[in-house]
């Protein structure tokens, strides 16, 4: 089979590039995957670009609430650290976060929405109710109180904002599920002998999967925005510097009244360029996998 | 190739089969054998039941009562029992289109079945096989295709290479034509005839074509509202008609120099309100016509019995049996 | 006199895709004609090209003739009124073609109040003598189409297309997903409307049989131009072209000791109309193909009696075309 693997290579090649052709068309797609490029290149060489030893407390040698000044670009912050190497290191915890609460939000309601999907009944019932309750009930008041319970830490707030922030996906994969346990060919699985995993993975989740995939790049940009709530309410970890906790001390500091722009600005900034970098190449990969919305095109 | 000849074994059937939905009795009485290397017709318009027959004989619906027959032995729902059943006795559906995973090459479409079943002993071999059973040469060139690169009959062959490929001995086809092209008919029939004749396969077809039973049916069972309402050898049911309903199907088989057509009026009528007698009553030509009185009172009150399964010529109608 | 004259029709989509390829037909008033030909034979793109309802990249040329008139020299106001009040067409699919929110009563109305200048009160007693006419009962016409049977929509569709009192109707695939005895009671709607209203009409499907029994002549179409065409019997029962042989063959004659056991089909499948082959375009599936088939070009020859055929063995006296596998 080394032809058939080559020729399996080849197609997959063909399709990517199709894919990629069609994805070039949209304009605003490329302007988010330049400026998350970016992101991601100063996330991933945050300690060449910023020394992490200017993340210490004990080692900040600048006076607090500096103005930005050619050593400290952006000034420092209450306890003289250079706002600019915070910056830098929350690129990485703020992405980080964002990237792995996804992560699991995508399986959590992946797996929840195929369930209730394929099988009618009781389970669907029970189901769909925790999705529902999940998705009525205020995020942030649940979120501080699983935050509060599990205490401040990387690990916790990832959890706290996947276990949250899943039910939307659970809700479109279950939509896309039921149109297509009706399509023929699940009936033609059954007949073979199919079992409900066999039907589950060979089936409806190769067919829903683009539609997750385009949902769930929208899903970063919510998860980003909750890591910042979290940490601006002081519920991140306080170890680790993200861009919600630059806002959150600078708040508490009296950053916001006395006019230090330099000190919450630059996070602002970054969070409101990464959510629209995601949500552009969200829309984009909607608009070229679901091909109900090319038809309308 | 004579109508009788055929082997005595029973490869698949139903006794005493009741299905409902709700309060719809889709099925409603049905006693259907298919021996050995026969293929039987199940004829009827949509709505009749005859789908649904064909599903719970494939497992996939359970009967309210009665059973399915494979072989000598009532079909048992436990899990192992009918996922063993399923390796003999394959379905294959009307649309070829959307029967096939758009994101299935023809060889995983193909080899579906052997992963299912964990049979791993040479799958290549055993999934070019069964393409060039289904007449699709030479099979490795089709592979890699996607569903959507074939055309329609050949889509329809990969389906039915997908059910060969577990060696069945029943096929069960539902309505496998009716969604191909005119010139593409007959060769799909064709293969269905030569999977008989060299494999011995057992096939129900499943169809609202008369046309299509006359073209390869050995027997033809025709369905009324949930009952069969006559069966019997194809060039005797289809040539001599006996219950008013098939002569009425058969006189509207777009022909030219025919007999006068006897259109019914409306539709099949909701199977959660069969009328009592005789189910065909509202819309019987001939109990319309005048009837001796003793007959119609008979039609009005007693329903006909439901037709034994073997191979001789009935019809459930008071009218041919006085 | 013609009704509907298509004189030497071609349509090309976009993409160098030819559709319909020097198409000549007429029907004269009163009477059936009948197009049969599988997907892809370019059938549906002619009944789109009678009233320039085609998209607009396709490019059409040759002449579509109405009552005398040009379709494709009308201005727009005048295409408006000729569709639907001279010509209007039964699609396929009536489930889809009407409006799932809307009373049918008020989808019959709807064209009666556009094309003339009748009260409501007047368009409803007409759409309850439409729905008459079609075998409906007249109170039906407050129903929502689910409400309806497969059968029942589709009368709608012919009650629809009757609104403006066409004298022309195009079918296309009108029967095509009923059920026998549906599509029998369909059928002989429209035969009968078409002797008690003196209508013209185009009946369009992949079914010879159908067309057969229903229309007085047939074009057989492959790969967008007409094979075939004469009265339509002697076409289903003596054809003189392999693919209508073909055609014919695949829905038997119940009785017919020929087909018992034997379907008759042929092998491949009709070509794709932007990739046909040479010569004649039917001979890579052709059971009595000859040699010559694969480079000379065949027109469509009189036969005599009316009859047409682009074969060139069609004159052959004793092949039996029909019988040929």
């Amino acid at each position: 089979m080394t032809s058939a693997a080559t020729i399996v290579r080849a197609r997959r090649r063909a399709t990517l590039t199709r894919f990629w052709r069609d994805y070039r068309s949209h304009r605003t797609g490329i302007a988010g995957l330049v400026i998350l490029g970016v992101f991601a290149l100063v996330a991933i060489f945050a300690p060449l670009l910023a020394d992490p030893s200017g993340l210490d407390i004990t080692k900040a040698t600048a006076p607090g609430h500096m103005a930005p000044s050619p050593g400290y670009p952006l000034g420092t912050d209450e306890n003289g650290r250079s706002v600019l190497t915070l910056l830098i290191h929350g690129t990485r915890m703020s992405l980080l976060v964002g990237l792995a609460a996804t992560v699991i939000a995508m399986v959590i309601g992946t797996a929840i929405g195929v369930m209730a999907g394929f099988y009618s009944g009781w389970l669907r019932s029970i189901l769909n109710a925790v999705s529902d309750w999940f998705l009525v009930i205020p995020f942030l008041p649940l979120a501080i109180v699983m935050a509060t319970i599990l205490g401040a830490s990387l690990l916790n707030i990832i959890i706290v904002i996947g276990v949250t922030s899943w039910p939307g996906t659970a809700r479109l994969v279950c939509a896309q599920t039921l149109s297509v346990r009706e399509r023929p060919y699940m009936e033609r699985a059954k007949a073979l002998g199919a079992s409900d995993w066999h039907q589950m993975t060979r089936h409806v989740l190769p067919n829903v999967m683009p539609l997750v995939m385009a949902h769930v790049v929208l899903t970063v940009s919510i998860a980003i925005l909750s890591e910042t709530t979290l940490s601006f309410l002081g519920l991140g970890d306080p170890t680790r510097p993200s861009w919600g906790y630059i806002l959150d001390h600078a708040f508490s500091t009296g950053a916001m009244t006395n006019n230090e722009w330099w000190f919450v600005m630059p996070p602002g900034i970054c969070v409101v360029l990464v959510v629209l970098a995601f949500t552009l190449i969200g829309r984009t990969l909607e608009a070229v996998l679901n091909p109900r919305l090319k038809e309308t095109r | 190739m004579s109508e009788t000849s055929r082997g005595a074994g029973v490869a698949l059937g139903a006794h005493g089969l009741h299905v409902r939905f709700g309060t719809a009795r889709a099925v409603d009485g049905v006693e259907l054998e298919i021996g050995s290397g026969e293929i039987v017709a199940l004829v009827g318009e949509s709505g009749c039941g005859k789908t649904t027959l064909a599903r719970s004989l494939l497992g996939l619906v359970r009967p309210a009562e009665g059973s399915v027959m494979h072989g000598d032995h009532p079909l048992s729902y436990a899990r192992g029992a009918l996922k063993e059943f399923r390796r003999h006795v394959q379905l294959v559906l009307q649309d070829p289109t959307g029967s096939l995973n758009p994101r299935h090459t023809v060889y995983e479409a193909v080899a579906e079945g052997l992963r299912i079943h964990g049979i791993s002993g040479d799958e290549e071999t055993r999934v070019s096989e069964a393409l060039a059973k289904a007449g699709l040469r030479p099979p490795e060139r089709f592979f890699l295709r996607y569903p959507h690169e074939l055309s329609g009959g050949q889509r329809q062959r990969v389906v039915i290479a997908g059910a060969l490929v577990l060696e069945p001995d029943v096929l069960v086809a539902d309505e496998p034509v009716s969604s191909l092209d005119a010139s593409v008919r007959g060769e799909i029939l064709a293969l269905l005839l030569k999977l008989r004749a060299e494999l011995g396969l057992s096939v129900l077809v499943v169809t609202h074509d008369l046309g299509l039973a006359w073209n390869i049916a050995d027997r033809v069972a025709v369905m009324y509202l949930g009952r069969i309402v006559e069966t019997g050898p194809t060039a005797e049911v289809l040539l001599a008609p006996r219950h008013p309903y098939t002569k009425a199907l058969l006189s509207v088989v777009p022909e030219i120099n025919k007999l006068e057509p006897v259109v019914l009026v409306g539709e099949t009528p909701d199977p959660s309100r069969i009328p009592a007698g005789c189910r065909f009553r509202p819309r019987c030509p001939a109990y319309a016509a005048v009837l001796p009185k003793e007959v119609a009172a008979r039609c009005e009150t007693e329903p006909p019995a439901v037709l034994p399964a073997d191979r001789g010529h009935h019809a459930a109608c008071h009218l041919t049996e006085a | 006199m013609t009704l509907l004259e298509l004189r030497d029709l071609n349509v090309t989509y976009a993409g160098d895709v030819p559709a319909v390829r020097g198409v000549d037909l007429s029907v004269a008033p009163g009477q059936v004609l009948g197009i049969a030909g599988e997907s892809g034979c370019g059938k549906s793109t002619i009944t789109n090209a009678v009233l320039r309802l085609l998209p607009r990249s396709a490019k059409v040329g040759g002449q579509v003739l109405l009552d005398g008139e040009d379709v494709y020299g009308m201005s727009f106001g005048r295409l408006r009124a000729v569709r639907w009040a001279e010509a209007s067409i039964v699609f396929q699919g009536a489930l889809h073609s009407l409006n799932a929110v809307q009373r049918i009563g008020r989808q019959i109305a709807e064209p009666i109040l556009l094309h003339s200048k009748a009260t409501r009160k007047e368009a409803d007693r007409r759409v309850g003598e439409l729905l008459e006419q079609v075998g409906l009962p007249a109170r039906r016409a407050r129903d929502y189409p689910h409400q309806l049977s497969g059968g029942q929509r589709q009368r709608v569709m012919v009650a629809l297309a009757l609104a403006c009192g066409p004298r022309l109707l195009i079918a296309d695939e009108p029967t095509t997903a009923l059920d026998v005895m549906v599509q029998a009671q369909v059928l002989a709607l429209l035969s009968s409307l078409v002797r008690d209203l003196g209508l013209s009409m185009v009946l369009i499907s992949h079914d010879l049989s159908v067309l057969g029994s229903t229309c007085d002549r047939v074009a057989v179409m492959y790969a967008g131009r007409v094979v075939e065409q004469g009265p339509a019997t002697a076409v289903f029962d003596d054809p003189r072209h392999p693919y209508s042989a073909a055609l014919a063959g695949a829905f038997p004659r119940i009785g017919d000791e020929r087909f018992r056991y034997s379907p008759r089909g042929l092998p491949g499948d009709p070509p794709f109309p932007g990739d046909l082959p040479g010569g004649c375009e039917f001979h890579p599936r052709c059971p009595v193909a000859l040699d010559k088939c694969a480079t000379t070009e065949v027109a469509l020859a009189e036969l005599g009696d009316g009859r047409t055929s682009a074969c060139l063995r069609a004159t052959e006296p004793n092949l039996d075309l029909r019988g040929a596998r």
